[in-house]
């Protein structure tokens, strides 16, 4: 009961978040310079053709009541018409949505085995040069930015051992039997190993570019936490019990220290999404970060905001899911 | 690539071995799965800088976005074609032109022209989508200019129509910017939404697939008037990062790139696998002067544009790819008047401050607005041009904006007192360069000199062609003399393309698929 109750409560604050951000995002791109209509205007454009695009577009009312025209259609379910394609914005961003879902997912899975691997390792070769080396690899790839990882990635495995596609989500030439856009998991439930592997190709190196500097950070967290548990007394009385190290790590250690680790992969998860914008574009990955950029450059406004709602959703609810797996594994959390 | 099912006994069956098996065919499968670098080109790859946000090319901001018309142009014709050199060309009109009081127009109409849909191409496609071009509600950019001509009337393949306000520029717009052919019944029958989901053309290519962002998959149209292309499938990749591009063409996954940085076209082309076509296309690089602060000083102005070495800049900074222009006219445009030069000329430029009681050491000081990165090396050229400036005694702060802001600024008449921009110019006519980039009254002009707009303001209407055309070299001139404006250089569009590929560039900056050739 008390868990539903803290349910209600966080989405109730959901909904104010979202609400916040609706309307700091309608008024910002507003106030920031760029017009669309000025970007569309051909040379020899008279103050006539200007008003008239304006007016076309709905730009000619106040901010105010252009907000309350966008909300009202957004509780609807309409998000507006882009100014760009002119499609419906709801059904733009949804149907990205699926792409930038699967690399990210893919992008903390990687992270996550890497991470979990550096740091499980690490643990089992304290103290010896191999702990050491693998602490200066987790410097570094925390330190290079994911954009650079991309840079390097196409350069070695698309450039040097072009073995892994550099652009894309799919080859074009294959006609895809799908019905939903989330072409990895169908291509799984369709038992559709080729498909699976080309989308796969596609995925790998932009994923493992998002998912390199957080496999780091999940590593350090991990092995920190670890470090901490090592000490603790449940964990020696295992060792005098005759356990190997392996299994007191694996075993007694992991499921205790894991829960910082957790939680951080939650959090991350969040900035993960927002890191797809740039490694979308350098790979030409059609998600939802490429689209944000090219709304952005050409002050797509109503794209710009649907978006934003869509990310903000998404942070929103990673957080809550992040709490409640939190609140289910932990019994201190779980009970108050 | 061959695809296969794996049915359940199969996973069912799956051990270890096995499983590596697979990942090894997998592997090798994605490997094979990637594009042959130089064995026969079965689909021809291109790795397009730009992305296509939607398929109707008479609205939106799109419809006036010169970078995209190459790929509308592979489906859609136009009313009037145009040349790789900027001539025009019969295209689905042959035959165009004025009665001799240029108040009315006529157009004939190719015969034997079918829809990507198989249906006929008619002259009624063609006033419709006039008349769609003219209506306001429909959102065309350049409606201004369809709206000039209505009332038509047909008889059999000829078109005419009264001429509501004269514009000489009407059948050059005909290959410009909106002026395609759409299909009326298709159009009208499947609606906006309909068309953008299965876009009908009559042009070389039919859109076989397209997925936003991402690629879109052309097959070569059997029935096209101008002849069967020849690449029977054609996938535009839409890489907008040029690295990226660099790296697709680099490792064989795309035939044909474009825009690089020049270094990078100069490496890849040296080394001896692909090759390079680099012209000058119809875009070209300035510097507008707002008529406000100092650069109402006349010496300021003329010191300014005389301390600047394009040639230098060109050499330096583009490697070379570029032409130093005097006026906004290029050497291919119908107004271009080689006798009117802006030499370099530090001593002059020293002398003109000096006039107006500057130096190097107390400086004239103004603002200078740029772009980062939207043309190549533009922030870069603005930084040269200061260290130039420095010289003479000129001190310009620079202050980088987004291409959004330019356009909202320059709408609003408030660009700082000088701000770099690029100006294409696909048609070459003088009314489309000078005109809108000078002309006060125009949203894109920020000179606002009545002189300018007197001697600027007759030759929108003026029916003689050569007078029209030795009118605005006059207003060139003045320009020049007066240094109203900085025109700095014209691009050169560098493309590189995979060995078994040959690419016929066009001056307009189109990519056009239908002029690539096996080679």
């Amino acid at each position: 009961m008390q868990l539903f109750r803290a349910v209600i409560l966080r989405l109730l604050t959901m909904a104010v978040t979202l609400s916040g951000v609706a309307v700091i995002v309608f008024v910002v791109i507003r106030v920031v310079p760029g017009n669309p209509i000025a970007m569309m205007l051909p040379p020899g454009a008279t103050d006539e053709d200007v008003a008239q695009l304006t007016a076309l577009y709905g730009l000619d009312k106040s901010v105010f009541r252009q907000f309350l025209i966008w909300a009202g259609g957004v509780l609807q379910g309409d998000f507006g018409t882009s100014i760009t394609t002119r499609q419906p914005v709801l059904g733009l961003v949804l149907g990205r949505l699926p792409a930038t879902l699967e690399l990210s997912v893919m992008a903390l899975v990687i992270a996550t085995v890497i991470g979990g691997f550096a740091a499980l390792t690490g643990t089992r070769l304290r103290g010896t040069r191999s702990e050491a080396a693998i602490d200066v690899a987790n410097g570094m790839a925390l330190s290079v930015p994911d954009f650079l990882w991309g840079l390097v990635l196409i350069l070695l495995f698309g450039v040097l051992w072009p073995v892994f596609h550099i652009s894309g989500r799919v080859t074009p030439s294959i006609d895809l039997p799908f019905t939903t856009n989330f072409y990895l998991f169908e291509s799984l439930v369709r038992l559709r190993p080729d498909l699976w592997w080309d989308i796969v190709s596609h995925m790998l190196l932009p994923a493992l570019a998002l998912a390199i500097p957080l496999a780091a950070i999940i590593g350090q967290v991990l092995k920190q936490s670890l470090k901490e548990t090592m000490h603790l007394d449940y964990v020696t009385l295992s060792r005098t019990k005759g356990y190997s190290e392996s299994h007191v790590i694996t075993r007694e250690a992991l499921p205790n220290a894991v829960l910082p680790a957790l939680t951080l992969v939650g959090v991350q998860f969040t900035f993960l999404i927002g890191g797809t914008v740039i490694i979308e574009r350098l790979f030409s990955y059609e998600g939802l970060g490429n689209m944000a950029i090219d709304a952005v450059i050409n002050r797509d406004l109503p794209l710009i905001q649907g978006i934003v709602i869509l990310f903000a959703v998404i942070f929103t609810g990673v957080n809550l899911i992040v709490d409640l797996a939190c609140a289910a594994l932990n019994p201190r959390l779980r009970h108050g | 690539m061959p695809t296969r099912n794996l049915n359940r006994d199969s996973i069912r069956n799956l051990n270890r071995r096995s499983l590596l098996q697979l990942s090894a065919a997998s592997v090798a499968l994605g490997v094979a799965g990637l594009p042959a670098r130089a064995q026969a080109i079965d689909e021809l790859v291109i790795a397009y800088n730009v992305s296509l946000p939607g398929w109707d090319p008479t609205v939106g901001p799109s419809a006036v976005n010169p970078t995209i018309q190459g790929i509308y142009q592979s489906v859609f014709d136009m009313f009037i074609a145009q040349n790789p050199d900027l001539s025009f060309a019969p295209g689905l009109i042959t035959e165009w032109g004025w009665n001799g009081d240029r108040t009315k127009i006529s157009m004939t109409v190719r015969e034997g022209v079918t829809w990507h849909d198989g249906s006929p191409f008619t002259p009624e496609d063609v006033v419709w989508s006039l008349e769609r071009a003219a209506n306001p509600d429909t959102g065309n950019p350049i409606q201004f200019v369809w709206s000039t001509i209505g009332n038509f009337s047909i008889d059999g393949n000829t078109i005419t129509a009264d001429v509501l306000r004269f514009d000489p520029t009407l059948f050059k717009w005909m290959s410009f910017l909106t002026g395609y052919v759409l299909p009326r019944a298709y159009y009208e029958k499947v609606g906006a939404e309909g068309f953008e989901a299965a876009p009908v053309g009559t042009g070389p290519y039919m859109v076989e697939k397209f997925e936003r962002n991402a690629f879109v998959r052309l097959k070569a149209n059997p029935a096209y008037w101008g002849g069967k292309p020849e690449f029977e499938t054609v996938t535009i990749k839409f890489v907008t990062d040029a690295a990226s591009r660099v790296a697709e063409i680099e490792s064989g996954n795309a035939h044909v790139t474009l825009e690089m940085p020049y270094e990078e076209y100069d490496r890849l082309r040296s080394g001896g696998t692909l090759t390079g076509t680099a012209i000058p296309v119809s875009d070209i690089g300035m510097i507008f002067l707002n008529d406000i602060e100092v650069m109402t000083d006349p010496n300021v102005r003329m010191a300014a544009a005389l301390a600047i070495d394009k040639q230098l800049i060109v050499d330096r900074l583009l490697s070379g790819y570029g032409v130093p222009i005097d006026t906004l006219q290029t050497p291919d445009y119908a107004a271009f008047d080689p006798s009117i030069k802006v030499p370099h000329d530090e001593a002059k430029a020293i002398e003109l401050l000096a006039a107006s009681g500057y130096s190097p050491e107390n400086p004239v000081k103004f603002k200078i607005q740029t772009t980062r990165g939207f043309k190549p090396k533009d922030f870069e050229m603005i930084q040269a041009i200061v260290g130039l400036w420095r010289k003479v005694g000129i001190e310009a702060e620079i202050e980088v904006y987004e291409i959004a802001k330019h356009f909202e600024l320059r709408g609003a008449d408030q660009l700082a007192p000088a701000a770099f921009y690029n100006w294409g110019n696909a048609v070459g006519d003088p009314t489309t360069s000078t005109g809108f980039a000078m002309f006060g009254p125009s949203p894109h002009s920020v000179w606002d000199g009545e002189d300018l707009i007197a001697m600027i303001g007759p030759l929108w209407g003026e029916a003689d062609e050569a007078k029209r055309i030795e009118g605005w070299k006059a207003v060139d001139r003045y320009i020049a003399d007066n240094a109203l404006v900085i025109p700095l250089i014209q691009y050169v569009q560098p493309i590189l393309a995979a060995p078994g590929v040959a690419v016929t560039p066009h001056a307009s900056g189109a990519l056009l698929p239908a002029l690539m050739k096996r080679s």
